[in-house]
């Protein structure tokens, strides 16, 4: 079992949403995160001082998947969330020891 | 007082009392987001305790006698002979005048944010009112200052001057923000404060006129024109000088503009409103920079805002008087030929304000700092003053 994670651009977050739908996911959680990378941040000007806005908001997406899906998954983000541009984003996968479905105590890949 | 007056004196003290509700916004929104709530009690607090001690003894110590030189008496204290009897007038004048009092205060609170304790604010508006506020306030309407023959329609000297050079006495004393400064947490609060200034301060203007007259009508239009010309100043020098037309340019324009014509409303017409309000809009533009230049940490600019702005209306007012438009009893400005008896009034008037507010206010807080302590922990600074001081979190999930 695999945990995806993704960190993407917001705006993205609905076309991925879409895309993974189509390919069969059937949950995702989202968190709304801060973060630098090659991106860097950008100024902003108030009344003439200038502030660095260092941490460029991102969507973090985290995806339970079989580990047959995970390639699937994320080739699917991968097409989605790319614009070509700096700061697209990342995607790293993860091994899972257990899941367990609170409402059911179903365990294992039953739980994804 | 005729109806239709008090009608207006009632309706332009309850839009003064919204415009604390609006400085608040203005303000924090401005604020960090761990510090908005601090900001907006700040300001809350000054309408929660100022109309009382106003009704204690304020009044009294700020209008009774009215030509007292220095400060009024307690001829009367809790308001005593000021009743319904007659057509009102006086319980409104008091109404009116007390707005103004709660607001004063609430202005310095932009430059102590996000690191003055609470408690220490809470004194400090009480004896500042009455030890700063109450007495420059008595100079200018009534005593001597004003019967020297300087001239201040609705508070540029009294309010803003005054308020505005306390700021700066206050944050010398209080020290810097360990983080520095930050952008506006949320520029829409920013924004709808300055509407609700805006909107507030025709009462504070053409209310002041304390009747329903055609120097009322003056005042309001002047409040209108100089408040947009201010505006409009600042957003394209900053759109000139930084490459943007920020938001903040226009709000921070707008009040600039509303300070400038303060003290001016009631005696200048024509064009004046106009170049009163650009010439405020450029200055103040550049007065907010003087602090990294000098090193103070006002927070919020009330010192290159209000300071700065109610000095250049106040002084203005020497060259655009006009009191043959207004059938008025004072000099006129050098632009209609009174040479600059009147300026030279103005100047003195607020470098008065100015010395005995910043003495003042320095000693309040010099003597709070060696007594409670004037600052929030380092943790309560770093963490949030909403939390350590309010034990309130402004934005839950």
């Amino acid at each position: 079992m695999k945990l995806i994670t993704a960190i993407i651009k917001p705006f993205k977050l609905d076309d991925v949403k879409d895309a993974l739908r189509a390919a069969g996911i059937t949950g995702i959680t989202v968190t709304e995160a801060r973060g630098f990378g090659r991106q860097g941040g950008h100024t902003e000007t108030y009344r003439g001082a200038e502030y660095n806005i260092e941490f460029v908001p991102k969507v973090k997406l985290e995806i339970l998947s079989t580990d047959g899906d995970a390639a699937n998954v994320c080739d699917v983000i991968t097409k989605a969330a790319a614009t070509g541009k700096i700061g697209d984003g990342k995607i790293w996968v993860s091994n899972i020891e257990s899941i367990v479905r609170i409402r059911t105590g179903e365990q294992g890949p039953d739980a994804i | 007082m005729d109806s239709g007056s008090l009608g207006w004196v009632l309706i332009s003290s309850a839009l003064v009392l919204f415009m604390t509700p609006g400085l608040a916004f203005f303000y924090g929104g401005m604020d960090r987001r761990r510090n908005v709530l601090n900001m907006l009690m700040m300001n809350f607090y000054c309408l929660l305790l100022v109309p009382v001690l106003w009704f204690i003894v304020g009044y009294s110590l700020a209008q009774t006698p009215f030509d007292a030189d220095f400060i009024g008496g307690f001829d009367s204290l809790f308001l005593k002979d000021i009743t319904v009897a007659g057509d009102g007038a006086a319980l409104a004048t008091v109404a009116f005048l007390g707005m103004f009092a709660a607001i004063t205060p609430a202005l310095i609170s932009g430059a102590v944010a996000d690191r003055m304790k609470f408690s220490a604010w809470a004194i400090f508006v009480p004896l500042w009112l009455f030890l700063a506020y109450i007495p420059v306030f008595k100079w200018v309407y009534g005593g001597w200052l004003g019967q020297r023959g300087s001239i201040d329609f609705a508070g540029g000297t009294a309010i803003h001057v005054n308020a505005g050079i306390a700021a700066l006495a206050a944050v010398l004393v209080l020290g810097k923000r360990k983080a520095g400064g930050a952008p506006p947490h949320s520029m829409p609060l920013v924004m709808i404060g300055t509407g609700i200034l805006w909107f507030g301060w025709f009462g504070f203007n053409a209310g002041s006129a304390l009747a329903a007259n055609g120097q009322a009508a003056q005042a309001f239009m002047n409040t209108f024109l100089a408040a947009a010309a201010a505006g409009l100043a600042w957003v394209f020098v900053e759109w000139m000088r930084d490459g943007h037309p920020t938001n903040l340019g226009a709000a921070s324009g707008i009040v600039a503009g509303l300070v400038a014509i303060t003290p001016a409303a009631g005696y200048v017409s024509g064009p004046a409103p106009v170049l009163i309000g650009l010439i405020a809009g450029i200055v103040c533009c550049y007065a907010v920079k003087l602090k990294s230049k000098f090193g103070y940490d006002d927070a919020l600019d009330v010192v290159g805002v209000h300071f700065v702005g109610g000095l250049v209306g106040s002084l203005l007012i020497g060259f655009f008087a006009n009191p043959s438009f207004f059938d008025g009893k004072f000099e006129e400005g050098i632009f209609y030929g009174g040479g600059a008896k009147l300026l030279v009034e103005q100047a003195l008037a607020n470098g008065a304000a100015i010395v005995w507010s910043f003495v003042i206010t320095l000693l309040i807080m010099i003597a709070l700092k060696k007594t409670i302590g004037v600052r929030v922990s380092d943790e309560a600074e770093r963490g949030g003053l909403d939390l350590a001081e309010h034990g309130e979190n402004a934005y839950h999930e």
